[in-house]
């Protein structure tokens, strides 16, 4: 298990993938655009306030994020000013077509779908559990109303 | 339970709903005691804003009392009487740690609608679209409140629900006008709208010791107000030329401060601009950057600006102003709030000028919808 550490921009990063070891370059960063991403396998990241093995601990991936283990890669490193640590994941061939479960839990939009799994997994470190809307009458049957 | 429904574009009624439900283990359920009308609703109510489905219930701004409480609740029991931030934050993440809690990563549960709106997700709001939010309004029996013991606050005995309600949104609103306007003693301020939101602004910066406050607004019931209980100065734009009146009131320099409090009644929607729809060009926000003196701060509060064109944007380069603006950080001032509303530092029951069971929702958010019958804010008692 390797954890990405500090990196000079445009640098070269260790990061995990699917339990392996990869080398991958740094991209440099994009303004956001309304227009559909033309880099749907992007490196997807958030920035989660703990230290790097509290969020990526050696060994496990973080929930919900071990379901995908084998169809994405993960990467963890400092974030500056003492934010915390920026967990990013993608796709692991770089392109959006993931194979079998992991097609599925993805759908059309890999980047949106990993958006919300590190979501996820940042509220689990950060607030120890995932926030649950409130449920609809339609998810309710049998209640009043 | 009964709750004050969104049933279509200025149409709302009563109707039984599913009681809610503790979801997470840091919620709680609170029965309703006093819940607000607020100019953030009424693009809701207009259904200018997407995702507003029939059904939803609307408010955010509310006081009650705590009947249950989840397995990670700390700070709060059964029985206690709270005033909740109409924010919804974790208090855990980087943004929280700093203060800024309107800003919180994860106060929501919907992030479809405001991330391509405005580049990332901000903090949770209570009555807002499921794709916006995720929680029911406070309109209603009761409500669920997550992250409980960073949201909620006991509020002292002495403070009257129809005081201590309006340090749910309103009165840290207006703190936070003058907190980020810097407002310090000797400055003259001038705050645009004399809704709740303004006129707890100006209360806020006599508190931070400004020499001058004058609020701009047409209504005179409200401008009154503005004098007998804030002790502020009125200005009426309907009467007077209000960037002549300010270069007189203030030396010839400008206010030191400028704090738009108007709020959405004055723009046509939150999503207004977006490409095919018209963007609105906010007089009042003009107006203060135009009035504002050189090297001054306008400071923007008024919720549902939206996108807006026609902006001097060269005012704010030749005078080197600062502007600034936000929703609310409750969690970082209503402990202070209350402790002022508990000293009779700040006042703010007036405000509340139609009470009304909730069975009169409607009726009531016609009244402040329209600025009818000297209404400011209209309070349900469910």
């Amino acid at each position: 298990m390797a954890r990405m550490g500090r990196l000079a921009s445009g640098g070269l990063a260790l990061v995990l993938a699917g339990g392996a070891l990869a080398l991958v370059r740094r991209h440099r960063h994009r303004p956001p655009t309304a227009a559909p991403d033309p880099r749907p396998g992007r490196w997807q990241v958030v920035t989660v306030a703990g230290r790097p093995e509290e969020v990526l601990p050696p060994g496990r991936w973080p929930e919900p994020l071990r379901r995908l283990d084998g169809a994405v890669e993960l990467s963890a490193r400092p974030a500056p000013g003492g934010r915390g640590t920026e967990l990013a994941a993608r796709p692991l061939s770089g392109e959006p077509t993931l194979p079998g479960l992991a097609a599925h839990l993805v759908g059309d939009d890999p980047g949106r779908f990993l958006r919300q799994a590190l979501r996820e997994a940042k509220q689990l470190v950060e607030t120890g559990e995932v926030l649950r809307a409130d449920r609809s009458r339609l998810d309710r049957p049998g209640t009043a109303g | 339970m009964r709750a004050l429904c969104w049933e279509g574009a200025d149409t709302l009624a009563v109707r039984q709903v599913p009681d809610p439900e503790l979801r997470n283990a840091q919620d709680m359920i609170v029965r309703v005691r006093r819940s607000v009308t607020c100019g953030a609703d009424l693009p809701l109510l207009a259904g200018r804003v997407p995702h507003l489905a029939a059904g939803d219930v609307l408010g955010h701004e509310f006081l009650g009392d705590v009947v249950e409480v989840g397995p990670e609740v700390r700070r709060h029991r059964v029985a206690d009487r709270v005033v909740v931030c109409a924010g919804i934050a974790c208090g855990a993440c980087w943004f929280c740690r700093q203060g800024l809690f309107a800003c919180c990563d994860n106060g929501t549960t919907g992030t479809a609608g405001a991330e391509p709106e405005w580049g990332q997700p901000t903090g949770g709001c209570y009555g807002r679209p499921a794709l916006l939010g995720g929680f029911a309004g406070s309109h209603a029996e009761f409500v669920r409140v997550p992250y409980a013991d960073v949201g909620a606050f006991t509020v002292p005995d002495g403070v009257s629900d129809d005081r201590a309600v309006f340090a749910s949104d309103a009165a840290p609103t207006g703190w936070m006008g003058a907190e980020l306007g810097e407002v310090s003693p000797g400055d003259v301020v001038a705050v645009w709208g004399a809704g709740a939101v303004g006129q707890l602004t100006a209360a806020a910066a006599r508190l931070r010791g400004a020499d001058r406050v004058i609020v701009v607004d047409e209504h005179d019931e409200r401008l009154r107000m503005v004098e007998r209980h804030v002790g502020a100065e009125p200005l009426n734009y309907r009467y007077l030329d209000v960037p002549a009146e300010l270069r007189e009131r203030s030396g010839g320099r400008g206010p030191d401060v400028c704090v738009e409090a108007v709020g959405p009644a004055a723009s046509p929607g939150l999503f207004a601009g977006r490409p095919g729809r018209r963007a609105d060009g906010s007089p009042a926000l003009r107006e203060a950057v135009h009035s504002c003196r050189k090297g001054g701060t306008v400071v923007l509060l008024g919720t549902g600006t939206g996108f807006v064109d026609t902006f001097p944007l060269g005012a704010v380069l030749d005078k080197g102003l600062t502007v600034r603006g936000g929703r609310q950080h409750g969690q970082r001032w209503i402990p202070m709030l209350l402790e002022r509303m508990a000293r009779d530092e700040l006042r703010t029951e007036h405000l509340a000028t139609h009470r009304l069971p909730l069975e009169r929702g409607a009726e009531g958010y016609a009244l402040f919808r329209d600025r009818a019958d000297g209404c400011v804010r209209a309070v349900f008692s469910p």
